[in-house]
């Protein structure tokens, strides 16, 4: 745990560097001063990931259109029919969800590495740590806005035109889902460091809440009693929100929302305190 | 003089063992018993304890109550034997990982080369790692731009530098890594034995530049096993010893101090069993002596008489391809010779198999041989290209008194550390 004491502006700051005690501060300026070294993450690993690959940035496009084909043969007449709202056309509606949740399940997978894979890093340079999840998660932005385009063609595809009333609320449905995908991925990433089954528990994590996140079918086949636990996944009300700010499905963000995003909220701060507290034991244990 | 940093009763523990908090599944009835425990497991590792070892967990301290100021523009020499604590120390100083107990302030940016290109990415090119590896360092991007051609320059990589990395030489990968790490202006330095890489170029090329980097003032902490680079880049030095801070000198003394305290003053140097590692067997060493002209155990020979260095030793079992030997260094560590005991082609054929036993390998060095200084002896046993048995890199030192040499008739200092009698012959020729 460290003390930053600044002196005058021209002089050196004075840092002193103590045994850590009681719980560690969330230190988010540390974080602005290392802003340029995020991006530097970010750019690093996309450009890495489609370096050596002949299909490039196709492949941020490619997992959500399959998805969302495979969604629509089995969910929209070839097993089953799943209700969608406000009779938006099934592909639109499960590409509107598969957008963000691409962003949740990228983020999650990036991030919960990003501490093991930058080892070295990690053991033999100071840096903020939380630079890694948080440039995993935002990294996923990128693939999200490629995979976006798609949508739009969709939607000139099925004439569908977007709920203008609605729409102006699309950026904080971002914001929140960044929120749920950054909370989520960093418990992840810093449990990953000293238990590493979290890669192993991870793909059937990912897998068990797609299920339980309305992307597939719509929430309103979830009643009763049931609809408060439903409400607690923070990825149901992103899923809902988008879904509401693009298209105007369904009445827009009830107690259910709200209900969500403070999950949410609680997640990431629960997260960000969880992880500077194990921050101290990264170099020695990972 | 302004302090640069301070270090009061630093002490920095470690768990050694299996108690490292990993799952370890043996048996079915430990996944039983973790499947059990693991509520509490849960609730300890958010509280930030983690597991503890169900045995006994041992500690080690890897730093000890290790207290000193450094004075800003003042370059620090840090030596002590493997496992001192030295790169502890530098990590904690670069605030990888937090100490036990104690504090430390430091005072202006510290840049730490703990190891030479770290987050270089094998796919992106020379350019673009060296933007990430100046990020990474801490700089700045107008910085990394400003420096660049500085940079490249210095890296010698030239055409190479938008290819990816990847396809480097191992000695191109790191002159680009020292390159961007060469240029890193903080106010304070610490580098730890990245000059233990390289070829000689190389290294004689990061000499240069850490002569530079103390010549313009700033402050540098300075960890290495090179004793000629302590020697020309320090004028302090510290010695580490498990942990503990032992000696505080100006830079000779402290190396003087530091290569003489692996060995007795008496000229003779015993093994005890704990000294000896398990895998040495059936190799034993025994004991290491110097010998002057009469056979008599010294610590300080002259150079006008021959001297003798014997080595007793026992094979607890036949041993073939054995070869006994040392090697000769001044105290600055620079190599003098090296030699075996069967380099000899005869010997080699009469002593290809050794039988169990007892053994001196002894040899005479001849008169007017070595220069005036000291000298330190490594030892080693081995079967060439099959089994190290045992090694020492700092056995035993001796002095050497050049009284009545040739030349000592004039009160000078000649180097190197040879100083062998020549016969010259003088002719009038005109």
């Amino acid at each position: 745990m460290t003390q930053t004491i600044k002196t005058t502006p021209h002089e050196p700051t004075t840092i002193y560097i103590k045994p850590p005690s009681g719980l560690a501060a969330l230190n988010l300026r540390d974080l602005w001063t290392y802003r340029e070294l995020i991006y530097f993450m970010i750019w690093r690993d996309i450009k890495v990931r489609y370096k050596q690959t002949m299909l490039g940035a196709a492949w941020a496009v490619i997992q959500p259109v399959l998805t969302m084909l495979v969604f629509n043969f089995i969910f929209n007449g070839g097993i089953t029919k799943v209700q969608t709202d406000s009779n938006i056309p099934y592909p639109i509606f499960s590409y509107t969800a598969l957008l963000p949740w691409g962003l949740f399940t990228a983020a999650l997978n990036n991030a919960s590495r990003s501490l093991t894979t930058n080892q070295n890093m990690v053991t033999k340079i100071y840096f903020p740590r939380l630079v890694l999840p948080l440039a995993s998660v935002l990294g996923g932005l990128v693939d999200f806005a490629i995979a976006s385009v798609i949508l739009v063609g969709l939607m000139f595809y099925y004439k569908v035109t977007p709920n203008l009333a609605s729409l102006w609320t699309l950026p904080f449905f971002l914001i929140l889902s960044i929120i749920a995908a950054l909370g989520v991925a960093l418990w992840l990433a810093a449990i990953n460091v000293q238990y590493r089954d979290v890669n192993y528990v991870l793909p059937f994590l990912t897998q068990f809440w797609l299920f339980i996140t309305p992307v597939a079918y719509s929430a309103k086949v979830i009643t009763g009693k049931w609809q408060f636990v439903y409400s607690l996944n923070p990825m149901a009300g992103v899923v809902n929100g988008f879904r509401w700010a693009l298209l105007g499905a369904n009445t827009g963000p009830g107690p259910q929302m709200w209900i969500s995003v403070t999950v949410s909220v609680l997640v990431l701060v629960g997260g960000l305190f969880y992880f500077r507290n194990m921050e101290k034991t990264f170099a020695d244990t990972i | 003089m302004t302090i640069a940093i301070s270090v009061k009763n630093l002490g920095k523990q470690y768990k050694i063992g299996a108690a490292q908090g990993k799952f370890r599944y043996n048996m079915f009835r430990d996944v039983i018993v973790d499947t059990v425990m693991m509520p509490v497991r849960l609730v300890q590792a958010l509280r930030g304890k983690g597991m503890r070892g169900t045995s006994g967990t041992s500690t080690i301290w890897a730093l000890d109550d290790v207290s000193f100021d450094l004075e800003e523009g003042k370059v620090l020499g840090i030596v002590g034997r493997n496992g001192a604590g030295k790169s502890t120390l530098l990590k904690i100083l670069s605030r990888v990982t937090e100490p036990t107990k104690g504090t430390v302030s430091v005072r202006g940016r510290v840049g730490s080369l703990l190891e030479v290109g770290t987050g270089f990415h094998p796919e992106l090119t020379g350019r673009e790692n060296i933007y990430m590896n100046g990020a990474i360092l801490g700089m700045k991007r107008a910085e990394i731009d400003n420096k660049f051609d500085e940079m490249v320059e210095f890296s010698e990589v030239g055409q190479f530098i938008d290819t990816p990395v990847k396809r480097y030489s191992s000695g191109m990968y790191l002159r680009l890594a020292f390159a961007v790490a060469a240029h890193l202006e903080p106010e304070i330095l610490v580098v730890d034995e990245v000059l233990a890489v390289g070829d000689a170029e190389f290294q004689r090329k990061c000499l240069g530049k850490m002569n530079d980097v103390a010549q313009q003032g700033r402050t540098v902490l300075f960890v290495s096993h090179n004793m000629s680079a302590i020697l020309r880049l320090t004028q302090e030095a510290i010695v580490l010893n498990k942990g503990r801070l032992i000696k505080r000198a100006p830079t000779h003394e402290a190396v003087d101090f530091y290569l003489a305290s692996g060995q007795a003053e008496t000229g003779e140097r015993k093994w005890n069993k704990e000294d000896i590692r398990a895998d040495a067997a059936p190799f034993a060493p025994i004991a290491l002596r110097i010998k002057d002209k009469n056979g008599k155990i010294v610590d300080t020979v002259r150079s006008t008489e021959s001297m003798t260095i014997e080595w007793e030793y026992q094979l607890d079992a036949p041993v073939t391809g054995l070869r006994v030997g040392m090697y000769l260094n001044t105290m600055r560590g620079e190599y003098v010779f090296t030699a075996f005991d069967t380099d000899d082609a005869k010997r080699f054929e009469q002593f290809g198999a050794r039988q169990s036993g007892r053994y001196i390998s002894r040899c005479n060095i001849p008169a007017d041989f070595f220069n005036e200084g000291r000298y330190y002896l490594g030892v080693n046993a081995s079967a060439f290209g099959v089994k190290r048995y045992f090694m020492d890199e700092n056995a035993i030192s001796f002095n050497v008194d050049i009284s009545g040499a040739p030349g000592t008739q004039w009160p000078e200092i000649r180097q190197g550390p040879i100083r062998p009698r020549l016969d010259w012959q003088i002719e009038k020729i005109g």
